[in-house]
Parts: C-alpha cells; sequence; structure tokens
C-alpha cells in the first residue's frame, strides 16, 4: 500500500465508525442496543489506524510525503486541498492521537455501557478522532482549521452530551463560543498570511519568513497564539476547560488533557520556522505560558472536586508546554504533550474509575434508604479508596509522580527540559526567559503538592462516605484497568525517549534528533551561542529532583497526618491569597460582568429596542404621513385613475427633467 | 449541448402547473399537481446544470431565448438565458419549490388552491429575475415576484399579516419605482449612445455604455437603493422580521432562500458593472453598512424571544457577509458571496423549515415553550443542531466555505480591506455560535419542563424527506464546492474585469471631456467634472 493509501485509511475508519454508530443508531433503533458491536467496532476504528501509522512511522524514511486527495476551496489565487503531509511531527502526533484515543475507547466501553446514549457517545468519539487527525496532518492552514474546529464541535457535543441538566449545555456553550473567539483571531491570522503569502499551504507558508514583513510575520503569529490562548486553554480564554469537566470522564482524558487541548502546542511547533521569526511575540507566548502554569496550580491547590484538580493541572502543564515554546524549544513542548499524554489520561481515567465506584457507592446508599445527595466527584466523600480499587490506586500514584516529576519517570525528563531550555535561553540574553524560569520552578513545587493532595485524599486515610463500614466500592472491570496499566507503564518509561543534554551529549535525546530541524526534522530551533556549564546543568536536575521530592513529601506527610484539615491550616496561612485562588482569581465574574451581561443589555436594550422605536419607528412615520397626504389629495381628486396618470406624468417629467439636466 | 427552449421552460412550467390547477377542485388534487410541477421543474432545471459549459465565454449567457420587436421602435426583448450566477441561483430555487410544496403539505390548511397557485406563479417570477438579460423584462419578473408574496403573507400569515404584508409592498416598491426610474433613464441614454437612437434595455447593450460619471452617482443609487431593500442591508431591513414572522413556513422559506439573493443578485449583475466608478467609490461605504448589518443582525437575534424572529436577524447578519464580499471587487470575496447566497438559501431555509415543524406542533415559536425536546425528538434535533453548525460557519459544511472566502477576498480588497472592518466583520462569526447555540440550548437540551413537550412526536418520513436534500447540499458544498465554485468563477471574474475596463474608461471619458472645457474655463474652479456629461 502507498502512503495515500495509508492516509486515507487512517483518516477514514474513524469517520466511517463515526457515521456507521451515529446514523446507524439515529435510523435504527436496533442497533442502539448492540452494545458490544458499536464498542468494538468504534475501538477498531481507531485502533486499525494506529497500527498503519505505526507502520508508517517505521517505514518513513526521512523524507515528507504529501497526501493529495480532491480540492477543496478555490477562487482566485486561492487553492486549498484535501492534503496531508506525513513527516516527523504529524507522524508522531498521530501516533499519540490514535494510540491514546484506541485507549480510551477501549476504557469507555466499560465505564458508559450503562449510558442510554451509548451509540452517540461512540459516534462523537470516532468524529473527534478523524477531526484530531485532520488537525494534525493537515498540510495547509485552513485544512487544519477544519480539524481544529471540527474537534471544537466534538468537545462541544461531549461536554453537553448529558445535555439534561443545564450545567452540561451551558459548559458546552461556553467551550465553543470561548474557542470561537480564538477561532476568529486564527482566521484573521490566515486572511493576513495568505495577502502577503498568496497561499495558506505550510510548503509556501513556511519556506522564507525573513522575506516577510516582520510586523506581518509578528501580527500573524499573534493572531495565531490567540487562537492557541482558546484551544490550549491558557490566559486569557482558558476559563472554557474547568467547566468542560461536565462531560464524561473519559472524554476529559482524551479531549481536554491529552490531545485536544494540545492542538496549540502542534500549531507552534508546525509553523517554528514563523514564530521564531517573531521573537517579540515569543515573548508574550512564554510569559502568557509561565502565568498560566502558576495560577492554575495555584487554584489546584484549593480545589476538592476531583476533576477540578486535573483540569486546573492541565491548565498548568499546558502552560508549561507554551513556556518552552517561548523560549524556541518546540520539540520539547511536543515532549511535554507526548508524556503529558501519558500521565494525564492516566490521571483522569483514574479519576473515572474513581467516580465509577463512588457512583457505585452513592447507588447503594440509595438502596438501603440513605438519601441525600452523595457527590461521586468530591474528594471530601472519598479517603481510603486504595484498599478497595488497588490497580487504580498504584495507577493513580505512578502517574502522580510522574507529573510530579519524580526520578527518571516521564514527567521528570520533560519537565526537566523545558525548565532547562528557559534557563538556556535566559543564560543566552534573553531576560524574559528568567522569569518564565522562576515561575516554573515555583509551579513545579506545587505541582507535586497538589498531585500528592488529590492522591492522599482519595485513596489513603479512613473513608469519608457515609456508612463507610457497609458499603464498599469496587475495583472497574478490566477493560477499565487494562489502560489504565498501560498509560502508567508509559508514564514511568516514555521519559525516556529524551534525555537530556547531560547523558551522552544530547546524543540520546532522540525526540529532538526526530523532530528538532538540527537533526532534519520539520521543528525549528533557535541558533544559541552560550552553552551552560556541565556543572550547572547537573545542578539544575538536582534542583527539580529536590523540588519534586519536597514537594511531593511535605504534600503527603501533611494530608496523611491532618487529612482535610491541612486544607484549614492552608486557609488559615495563605489568607487573602487563598481566597483569590479558591474563586479561581475571579476572571469568571469579570468576564460575565465586563463583557457578557453589557452586551446582552446593550443588544436587548439598546439595539432591539433601537430597532423597533427609531428605524422602524421612522419607517412607520413616514408611512404614516404618506396616508395623511394621501387623505389631503383624495379630497382634490378622487379618482383612481387620475392619481395614476398624474404619478405617471411625474414620473416621466422626472426622468425627462433627469435627461436634460441630470 | 444547448436544447432549445430550455430556460423558458424552467421558468414558465411552474406557471403552467398554475393554470392547470385552476379547475381543480379536490385538495390533494392541488398538492400533488404542485409537488409533480415543481419536482418536474427541478429535474429539468439539472439539464441546465449538466448542459452548461463551465468554459463557454462568460461573455454570452448559454441557453439563450430571445425574441424581438415587442414594441415598435423600442428595443425591448424577451431575453433569457444562463450564466454560472443565474445557473446557481436558479437551482436553488427549483430545489427549493418541491422542498416549499411538501413543507405546506398539511400547514395550509384553507384556500389551498390559492396558495399553491400563487407559489407556482411566484416561482416563474423569480427564476425569471435569475434569467433574464432585458432590465424591462427583468423589472416585469421582479415585481412578478411581488404580488403572490404580499397575498401569501396577507392570506395564509399570523396574527399582525396585513400589517407585514402591506410593509413589505410599500417597503419594496418605494425602492423597485425609483429603480424604473434608473431604468428609463439608462435605456434612452444608452439607445442614444450605443444603439442608433433607440430606448434600449438589452443587457449587454448596457453593458457596452459607459454610463457617464455624473450620471453614475444618482443612478447607482436608484438601483443600489431597490436592492438594498431587498436584501436586506442594514438599516433598511425592519420590513423583514415582521414578514417572516407573519409568513407561513413556506413563505418564509421562499422569501429567504430565494427573494433575498434577488437583492444580492442584482447588485451583481446591474449595479456593478453597469455604474462602476460609483460602486467602486461608495464600495467601502456599503461595506461599513454589511460589517453594521453583520454584528448588529447578531446581536439582535440573540435576544429575541421567539425562534423565527432569531432567524429572521440572523438573516441580517448573514447577508451582510454577501454585501461585503460583494463590495470588495476581489475575485475569492465575490465567489464566495455567490456561493454564501446559496448557502444562505440552504440552511435559512432550512432552519424556518425546522422552526415551522416545532410550530405545527406546538402552535408557539417562542423558544421558552421548548426546552429539552432533543429527548423526544432526536432527529428534529440532529437536523437542528446540523443546520445551525452549517449556518455557523463551522469548516466542512457550506457556511464556512462562503464566509472564509468573502473575509478572506476582503482582507486583500484594496477598497474594502482594513484590518480593522475586517477583523470586526470576522467577529460575526463568533456572535454567529452566540445566537446559534443559544437557540439550540433554549429548544433541545436541559430538562423537559413543559409536559405537552413529552409526547411531542419527532419528525415524519415526509418532513425527513423535505430536510434530506438540503443537508446533503450543505455537506457537498462544505467539502467539495468545487463543481459550483467552476461555474461561477468565469461569471465572476468577467464581472470584476467589465467593472475595472469601464471604470478606467469612464475615467478617461471624464478626462478628455473635461480638458478641453478646463482650458475654456480657465481661472473658474471646480467644474471640471459636471462637464462630463454627453
Amino acid at each position: 500500500m502507498n502512503h495515500t493509501t495509508l492516509v486515507g485509511l487512517i483518516l477514514l475508519l474513524p469517520l466511517a465508525g463515526a457515521v456507521f454508530n451515529g446514523l446507524g443508531g439515529l435510523a435504527f433503533h436496533g442497533l442502539r442496543r448492540q452494545k458490544v458491536l458499536i464498542g468494538a467496532l468504534a475501538t477498531l476504528a481507531v485502533a486499525v489506524p494506529f497500527v498503519l501509522a505505526l507502520y508508517l512511522f517505521l517505514t518513513y524514511e526521512g523524507e515528507p510525503l504529501l497526501a493529495r486527495f480532491f480540492t477543496w476551496i478555490a477562487a482566485g489565487e486561492l487553492e486549498l486541498a484535501f492534503q496531508y503531509r506525513i513527516d516527523e511531527l504529524s507522524l508522531v502526533m498521530t501516533l499519540i492521537v490514535t494510540g491514546v484515543g484506541a485507549l480510551i475507547h477501549l476504557y469507555s466501553i466499560g465505564y458508559m455501557y450503562e449510558d442510554r446514549g451509548y451509540w452517540k457517545y461512540f459516534s462523537y468519539l470516532n468524529l473527534f478522532i478523524f477531526m484530531m487527525l485532520n488537525l494534525v496532518l493537515a498540510d495547509n492552514l485552513t485544512l487544519l482549521f477544519l480539524g481544529w474546529e471540527g474537534v471544537g464541535l466534538c468537545s462541544y457535543l461531549l461536554i453537553g452530551f448529558w445535555y439534561e441538566d443545564f450545567k452540561n449545555s451551558e459548559a458546552a456553550n461556553k467551550a465553543f463560543i470561548v474557542n470561537r473567539v480564538g477561532d476568529a483571531a486564527f482566521l484573521l491570522a490566515m486572511f493576513l498570511l495568505f495577502r502577503e503569502v498568496g497561499s495558506l499551504d505550510f510548503g509556501a507558508l513556511l519556506a522564507d519568513p525573513a522575506a516577510l514583513p516582520s510586523g506581518v510575520v509578528a501580527a500573524a503569529v499573534l493572531l495565531l497564539f490567540i487562537g492557541a490562548t482558546g484551544k490550549s486553554a491558557q490566559i486569557p480564554l482558558f476559563v472554557w476547560l474547568p467547566d468542560a469537566m461536565a462531560g464524561p470522564t473519559p472524554v476529559s482524558a482524551l479531549i481536554h488533557a491529552a490531545t485536544m487541548v494540545t492542538s496549540g502546542l502542534y500549531l507552534f511547533a508546525r509553523i517554528s520556522p514563523l514564530a521564531l521569526a517573531a521573537p517579540g511575540v515569543l515573548v508574550v507566548v512564554a510569559l502568557v505560558g509561565a502565568l498560566t502554569a502558576f495560577m492554575a496550580a495555584t487554584i489546584a491547590v484549593t480545589q476538592y472536586d476531583i476533576k477540578k484538580v486535573l483540569a486546573y493541572s492541565t491548565v498548568s502543564q499546558l502552560g508549561y508546554m507554551f513556556m518552552a515554546a517561548g523560549v524556541g524549544a518546540f520539540f520539547v513542548s511536543i515532549f511535554h504533550v507526548l508524556t503529558h499524554a501519558f500521565f494525564k489520561a492516566c490521571l483522569f481515567l483514574g479519576s473515572g474509575s474513581v467516580i465509577h465506584a463512588m457512583h457505585h457507592v452513592e447507588h447503594t446508599l440509595h438502596e438501603r434508604g440513605h438519601h441525600g445527595h452523595l457527590d461521586p466527584q468530591d474528594m471530601r466523600n472519598m479517603g481510603g479508596l486504595g484498599r478497595f480499587m488497588p490497580a487504580t490506586r498504584t495507577t493513580y500514584l505512578i502517574a502522580t509522580l510522574a507529573i510530579a516529576g519524580f526520578p527518571l519517570t516521564a514527567g521528570f525528563f520533560s519537565k526537566d527540559e523545558i525548565l532547562f531550555k528557559a534557563f538556556e535561553y535566559g543564560y543566552n540574553g534573553h531576560a524574559y526567559a528568567w522569569i518564565a524560569w522562576i515561575l516554573g520552578v515555583v509551579t513545579a513545587l506545587l505541582t507535586a503538592f497538589y498531585m500528592m493532595r488529590s492522591y492522599v485524599l482519595t485513596f489513603e486515610g479512613t473513608p469519608r462516605w457515609p456508612m463507610a463500614d457497609q458499603v464498599h466500592p469496587h475495583e472497574s472491570p478490566a477493560t477499565m484497568t487494562l489502560p489504565l496499566w498501560v498509560l502508567a507503564a508509559l508514564s514511568l518509561v516514555g521519559g525516556f525517549v529524551g534525555l537530556p543534554g547531560v547523558i551522552a551529549h544530547g546524543e540520546w535525546n532522540l525526540i529532538h534528533h526526530y523532530l528538532g530541524a538540527s537533526g532534519g526534522g520539520p521543528v525549528a530551533e533557535p541558533e544559541l551561542q552560550a552553552h551552560v556549564p556541565l556543572a550547572v546543568e547537573w545542578a539544575l536536575i538536582g534542583l527539580g529532583v529536590a523540588i519534586a521530592l519536597i514537594g511531593l513529601y511535605w504534600s503527603w506527610t501533611a494530608y496523611r497526618r491532618h487529612g482535610l484539615a491541612y486544607d484549614e491550616m492552608l486557609r488559615e496561612r495563605f489568607g487573602a491569597f487563598y481566597r483569590i485562588w479558591a474563586a479561581k482569581y475571579y476572571w469568571d465574574e469579570f468576564y460575565d460582568r465586563a463583557i457578557v451581561q453589557p452586551l446582552l443589555r446593550f443588544a436587548r436594550n439598546g439595539l432591539a429596542a433601537f430597532d423597533q422605536k427609531v428605524i422602524d419607528g421612522a419607517v412607520n412615520g413616514v408611512a404614516r404621513l404618506m396616508a395623511e397626504l394621501g387623505q389631503r389629495v383624495r379630497r382634490v381628486q378622487t379618482g383612481v385613475v387620475q392619481a395614476y396618470a398624474m404619478a405617471i406624468v411625474l414620473g416621466v417629467a422626472l426622468v425627462l427633467a433627469l435627461m436634460l439636466f441630470g | 449541448m444547448n436544447l432549445p427552449y430550455l430556460t423558458s421552460l424552467v421558468i414558465f412550467l411552474p406557471l403552467v402547473g398554475a393554470l392547470l390547477m385552476l379547475p381543480m377542485r379536490r385538495v390533494s388534487a392541488i398538492r400533488w399537481t404542485a409537488l409533480a410541477t415543481t419536482t418536474v421543474t427541478f429535474l429539468i432545471s439539472l439539464l441546465l446544470y449538466v448542459g452548461y459549459d463551465p468554459a463557454g465565454s462568460p461573455a454570452q449567457p448559454q441557453f439563450v431565448d430571445r425574441i424581438a420587436g415587442w414594441f415598435p421602435g423600442l428595443d425591448i426583448q424577451y431575453y433569457v438565458g444562463i450564466d454560472g450566477l443565474g445557473l446557481l441561483l436558479i437551482l436553488l430555487t427549483t430545489l427549493l419549490g418541491p422542498i416549499v410544496v411538501l413543507s405546506s403539505w398539511n400547514y395550509i390548511d384553507r384556500h389551498q388552491k390559492g396558495y399553491y397557485t400563487l407559489l407556482l406563479v411566484l416561482q416563474t417570477g423569480m427564476t425569471g429575475v435569475f434569467a433574464a438579460y432585458d432590465l424591462i423584462l427583468f423589472y416585469i419578473f421582479f415585481e412578478l415576484t411581488l404580488i403572490p408574496m404580499y397575498f401569501i403573507i396577507g392570506i395564509w400569515g399570523g396574527e399582525d399579516r396585513i400589517y407585514a404584508a402591506v410593509k413589505f409592498v410599500l417597503y419594496t416598491l418605494v425602492g423597485s419605482l425609483l429603480m424604473l426610474v434608473g431604468i428609463l433613464y439608462l435605456g434612452f441614454a444608452a439607445g442614444d449612445a450605443v444603439n442608433g437612437g433607440v430606448f434600449t434595455t438589452d443587457y449587454f447593450k448596457l453593458l457596452a455604455y459607459n454610463v457617464p460619471l455624473a450620471a453614475q452617482g444618482w443612478l447607482f443609487f436608484v438601483f443600489a437603493l431597490a436592492f438594498a431593500i431587498k436584501v436586506p442591508l442594514f438599516p433598511l431591513h425592519t420590513w423583514l422580521p415582521d414578514a417572516h414572522v407573519q409568513a407561513p413556513t413556506g413563505g418564509s422559506v421562499i422569501l429567504a432562500g430565494v427573494l433575498l439573493k434577488m437583492g444580492t443578485y442584482g447588485l451583481v449583475r446591474f449595479c456593478l458593472p453597469f455604474f462602476p466608478n460609483a460602486a467602486t467609490d461608495y464600495a467601502l461605504w456599503l461595506a461599513v453598512l454589511a460589517v453594521v448589518g453583520i454584528i448588529y443582525g447578531a446581536l439582535v437575534s440573540r435576544v429575541q424571544a421567539d425562534a423565527k424572529k432569531l432567524v429572521a436577524y440572523s438573516s441580517v447578519s448573514h447577508l451582510g457577509f454577501v454585501v461585503l464580499g460583494i463590495f470588495a471587487f476581489t475575485v475569492e470575496a465575490m465567489q464566495g458571496a455567490i456561493i454564501q447566497m446559496i448557502n444562505h438559501g440552504l440552511s435559512t431555509g432550512a432552519l424556518f423549515l425546522l422552526v415551522g415543524m416545532l410550530y405545527e406542533r406546538r402552535h408557539t415559536r417562542l423558544m421558552e415553550e421548548f426546552g429539552g425536546i432533543a429527548r423526544v425528538m432526536p432527529v428534529f434535533a440532529f437536523f437542528l443542531v446540523f443546520t445551525a453548525l452549517a449556518s455557523a460557519g463551522l469548516p466542512g459544511l457550506n457556511g464556512f466555505v462562503g464566509e472564509f472566502m468573502i473575509l478572506l477576498g476582503s482582507f486583500k480588497s484594496a477598497l474594502v480591506g482594513h484590518p480593522l472592518l475586517i477583523a470586526l466583520a470576522t467577529s460575526g462569526v463568533i456572535l454567529a455560535a452566540v445566537y446559534l447555540l443559544w437557540l439550540l440550548y433554549r429548544t433541545l437540551f436541559g430538562p423537559i419542563q413543559k409536559e405537552v413537550n413529552r409526547t411531542l412526536p419527532d419528525l415524519n418520513a415526509r418532513e425527513v424527506l423535505l430536510l434530506v436534500p438540503l443537508a446533503v447540499f450543505m455537506l457537498w458544498i462544505g467539502v467539495a464546492p468545487g463543481p459550483f465554485l467552476k461555474r461561477t468563477e468565469p461569471t465572476a471574474r468577467f464581472l470584476l474585469e467589465t467593472v475595472e475596463q469601464k471604470r478606467l474608461a469612464a475615467l478617461e471619458q471624464a478626462e478628455q471631456l473635461a480638458t478641453p472645457a478646463a482650458l475654456r474655463r480657465m481661472g473658474s474652479e471646480g467644474e471640471t467634472v459636471q462637464t462630463a456629461n454627453p
């Protein structure tokens, strides 16, 4: 099979799965009951593309391959095609999307089995994979944008999956609209680039950024970054992601942690030659990333909903990735995309396993006549779950260590690399990178702290749900724990594809050589003159290890000893700061009062009233005036025929007058 | 391939169907006749699509039928034909024909004969508008659409139907009567200049005539006013919400789907190439009005309580994109504007159909009366979400293709490509999501709050049948608009090239006339432009 056929299959299988389960389930109620068939088909529709992508990956010879199917939009100079690009970057992303995607499909079979909308769920999930593959494989910006908005659509559909609760639908609307703000900027970037370059194909866009006016490049990269702050949940557009947890938990793992939200990083790695030509914008990227990382980490410390902790953690980790992009280390941000996909998907699926179990607890309580609502996501109702769910507990702990940067785990390598790159960039005279670095180090401490907090509050200590001595939760079925083990294993060893520079002079940083321009890959790298001394590099690694261990140990001992009471101690110690963190820095309130409400008031009391009273009032006024004139005319001339005749005469007179004097 | 009388057949077949219907008494016979007529007309119109040669000269319409010598001494003809622009709009008209008949099947429960007769007459008028190559003929068809629509709103409409119908007619008449004056002037002036003194309204003869600069201003104004009312361009839009809300579903579908396009069609076909200097001079102003309309329509749409009014105001927003694209004077934007006319007909037509289906079930269109009905009407929910996404410009569906090309082409336009203006226009895609998701949220999602909604029947086969073709075209244009764009591109290029040539020619003419005059009147200032008039 040639590569075009392979790419075609990789794209079409998930699409076919989505259409079959979606339209089939809509039209034939009998199909909806074939749950095994639906789940198996949907999973295969992603697993087979993974195998095909693996084959492409293994046989890839270092030269980008293009697969063109047909023309999409052509008009004037514009020529856009359904054309896909296979290169190192898109291969890595395709493997992440289909690999993690297939595991999460498998997990969902068990997790969603009882749901009425099972068929619909898998249709949306397959459609998501199709759109995500469009995003990472596209060879022009507009096709990438098709995937970009397409994954947004699936995100909308899945956040609002349980639409009968208003709250979920509202979260879905918020996600779509906030993302649309970013997308509008993305569109403007395309218009600008098209005007300057005359094409939106990556080949033409990235060929020679130096030839473009620097202001144009800066504006375009900045606009694309605004787009990325939407999809990848950065300040100021991150506000939709925490609410997006309203969707089913496997969705949070796949879309809102492992894949879709990393699109912005993929975009920047893809356009890295352009981004490097806009050094001023990179300052913004790095600082926004670092600030987002820090801000979200402080919020995560104060959350009780286990998914909210993970959501803010995701925002924070995405901030790290943008920090890397902002210091020109685009391949490192992809490295962190990769490791983050492993440990964050593992954490989310683990939380899903916990929620699954807590639902069971709630259910059993109801059966035994205990009424009252038990929030299955609130860690205040958990505690001691490790005893009942050993697999979930172990995998969650492994992923926690990985995200905290425990030595030799996946997160250790990728996060250290980000911090090192920031340090190195600062060392090379870019002062802003120091600020990012400091924020990054503080965030690393917070990360270790809040993640261990979530682990201890969930799995350690004594159970806090009612009738805990009689009602016991269960471990989840194998379709759910198997993906957990795979992801946990990858969280342990996944980092070895990017060993740091202190080892064998960076020779073993495989992902760097694979993706980076210095090794023939598509991801551009800045030229750095000054090299950080080896001793300093070792010291930085030592600092990273120390920070991770301190954070983990502090949190472990504090929450083991005090349990939930430690949060009260934090609240007292940090006072106003803690209140701001717990209130999520008032972003939602700010947007509501500064933008949403005023705009709605303006539309309702301003425009709609203006429309009726002023514009339509004028129209009706003219009509009344005419009617009155008509009354008077009628007194003079009664016959209709005469009126017509006069109108004709007047009209002809007007024409003649215009011809003569016009 | 050039079948004789094909264009005329497509235009007049509905009229023939209407005449056949006159002696009929049974409602079912009337309905089936209407359905058969419109379906056959659609199938025949496909021959136009198949037979249309995209490589043919854009300066020459295809499938031409002409009969000259109506009036001795006046060069007014029956002259119809098809070019890329007309082809797509005619296909949209004929496609919507049977869909509208089907949608009215049970909705129209009195005076059926009158309704379907008017519907068919209306279709003849609309098709004629897009095929006419004689300005008087165009005007006749243009006005012919007014009367049936007036009665459709006035007889089968809602409570305030009389007010809405009269408003619709008066608004349109004000514009079109002024345009008639313009047409007469143009016919005489062109007759003098290029037709040996014989009054002419032959499109191509008028095209060959360079309207003097001084006359272009007011002529452009009267033509553009007539068409802008029809579009409707902000602030001439207030007839639209009333007409839509009062009209029966079928009337709304035609109104939004086709009648509004007569306005944008007129701008492209006549205003631009006849008055190129005025059109380019005022391009920025019209673009500003268009962008105001995009944002204004969207915001007002969001705060409506009535679902139909929401869709009606969304038309103001969507048509704003089309007008922006027309006055950008770039091939990309013009192509986008043309395809967006079709897109709007498809998606807004479908939205009106869907809102009508709700109305048939509950006899209300207030969104607060619904909520949560996705649970009981999943097929309806699917089509409403699909259509809303198409309308909101989701890539992969039709709305994106049009809006993208319009905005991209406007951004590079020398006339309207101010970054701030285009940024504001682009913010329309955010607002489109705001009001369309609001519509979905209020009608489909949340818990079912009204008991009566718990037993609403989902769409029946007839309703699905009339939505499927629209959905297919929305997807088709969204993924592979090539076949359509290929047919309109020569026309779009030809019109823009004509505009440029004539614009320069008129300037040159003015200069030549101005120079001796200026020499004669040395010392007196500011007189040069006036003398350009022959």
